[in-house]
């Protein structure tokens, strides 16, 4: 009888119940409402601080790495300027050394073609010099010894003279 | 009269039946005092509290707590929110964050030790949150919409042959007015109801198996084994459940945003 009476007060359990469908709706509502306004809000706050964090590192880092990739160039720009600086002033001074050597040569064989005209002359002169007086002399030495020999004394100029001349003359020939 | 008589001797086993899901109030004779009520009622506070905590320093560097409460409500902004329903699904994060832990807790609370009662066993509450999602999905349906264009994309899908419509119109109408409210509430308590009756089943049995002969008590031990082993088991139901529930109404929801279903 017990048993059967419990069966037959089982309730349906799709039926719901007043106070929980109340209390379910008032329960729900609040805790939409604080989640809404209060959590919600400080999470999105907190994940966009933290995708900005994110993001500005990685622009900072960005614009870092363009500023190095910008000095790099700048230093390899000037680094092949300054080679090619430094080419150019070599190929200038070897240029400029071969000019110098050149000039050089140039004026020391001048200098020496000078000293060796101006040798040449004074010996030619000297030479001359030597030629006529000694000329004047063999002459009067010669015409000494002749009159000497002779016994007669050749003082007219012009005849001393034509027998030198002619003795020298012979002189030429025989050699 | 001899089953009468075994009860009250406590020699026969009573099986667990509805009738084990109302139990009478805390204070006699006030039926908002009854378990599950009260439940509820500790479930907001304790989500309240433990959000209201986590969230209040909302520092770039979380802490273990703010970590675990962004964990959770990332879980339902991004993976359930935000992948289905697409640009506009700010809007709706609050409601399916309540949803979701608001389920979650109150199903948790089924295998908590000393509570021990799944609140959503209790059809009322899965019927307040399925009309809760009902009325928001048709809310925002029409006020995307029009009336007039949410109603006719709902009774007449557009590209279908038009003797398809004497199958089709009250398919959907039923589907959208009475199936979905209807499925999601009752799947949500049927599971609830189902896994508290099997773990009672298992407890109060090993409970009874140990009152017997020896040759019982020797099964009793298995039974409890088993109790405990279909603890973890509803555990994952009750994420599941929660999961479920939050992913439909998501779900609903983008429906009624798009401009065709």
């Amino acid at each position: 009888m017990h048993v059967i009476n419990l069966a037959a007060e089982s309730a349906n359990p799709l039926i719901p119940h007043t106070a929980e469908l109340i209390v379910g709706a008032v329960a729900f509502t609040l805790l939409f409402l604080v989640l809404r306004s209060k959590v919600v809000p400080m999470f999105e706050k907190a994940f966009t601080a933290r995708t900005e964090a994110i993001q500005g590192g990685i622009e900072r880092a960005e614009k870092a790495q363009l500023e190095a990739q910008r000095a790099l160039a700048q230093y390899n720009e000037q680094l092949s300027k300054a080679r090619e600086e430094s080419q150019t002033m070599r190929e200038e001074a070897r240029t400029q050394g071969v000019a110098i050597i050149e000039e050089l040569r140039a004026k020391a064989q001048e200098e020496a073609a000078r000293i060796t005209a101006s040798a040449h002359a004074s010996i030619e002169a000297e030479r001359q010099q030597a030629i006529t007086s000694l000329r004047n002399e063999v002459g009067t030495i010669a015409v000494e010894l002749a009159s000497k020999i002779v016994g007669e004394a050749l003082d007219d100029q012009a005849r001393q003279s034509r027998v030198v001349d002619r003795f020298l003359d012979d002189l030429e020939k025989s050699k | 009269m001899p089953l009468v008589h075994l009860l009250r001797t406590g020699e026969g086993f009573v099986p667990p039946s509805t009738n084990d899901f109302n139990l009478p109030p805390v204070i006699a004779g006030n039926e908002y005092t009854t378990k599950p009520i009260l439940l509820v009622f500790l479930s907001v506070i304790m989500i309240s509290v433990f959000f209201i905590l986590a969230s209040r320093k909302a520092a770039i560097v979380p802490s273990k707590l703010q970590f675990a409460g962004e964990s959770i409500y990332g879980f339902v902004r991004n993976d359930l929110a935000r992948d289905n329903i697409g640009h506009d699904f700010m809007r709706f994060v609050p409601y399916l964050f309540t949803l979701f832990t608001f389920i979650l807790t109150n199903n948790i609370f089924g295998i908590v030790p000393l509570l021990q009662f799944p609140a959503m066993s209790h059809v009322s509450f899965p019927y307040v949150l399925a009309i809760f999602t009902f009325i928001t999905f048709h809310y925002i349906g029409i006020r995307k919409q029009g009336i007039r264009k949410y109603m006719k994309d709902i009774m007449f899908m557009p590209g279908v042959p038009k003797a398809a419509y004497i199958l089709l119109t009250p398919l959907e109408l039923a589907t959208f007015f009475i199936v979905r409210p209807l499925t999601l509430s009752l799947r949500l308590f049927a599971n609830m109801f189902a896994g508290h009756l099997l773990l009672l089943v298992f407890i109060l049995g090993g409970d009874h198996l140990l009152k017997g002969v020896i040759g019982l008590k020797l099964i009793s031990p298995f039974a409890f084994a088993f109790g405990i082993g279909l603890t973890f088991f509803e555990f994952m139901v009750q994420c599941l459940q929660a999961y479920i529930f939050t992913l439909l109404t998501a779900l609903y929801i983008a429906g009624a945003l798009a401009d065709e279903h």
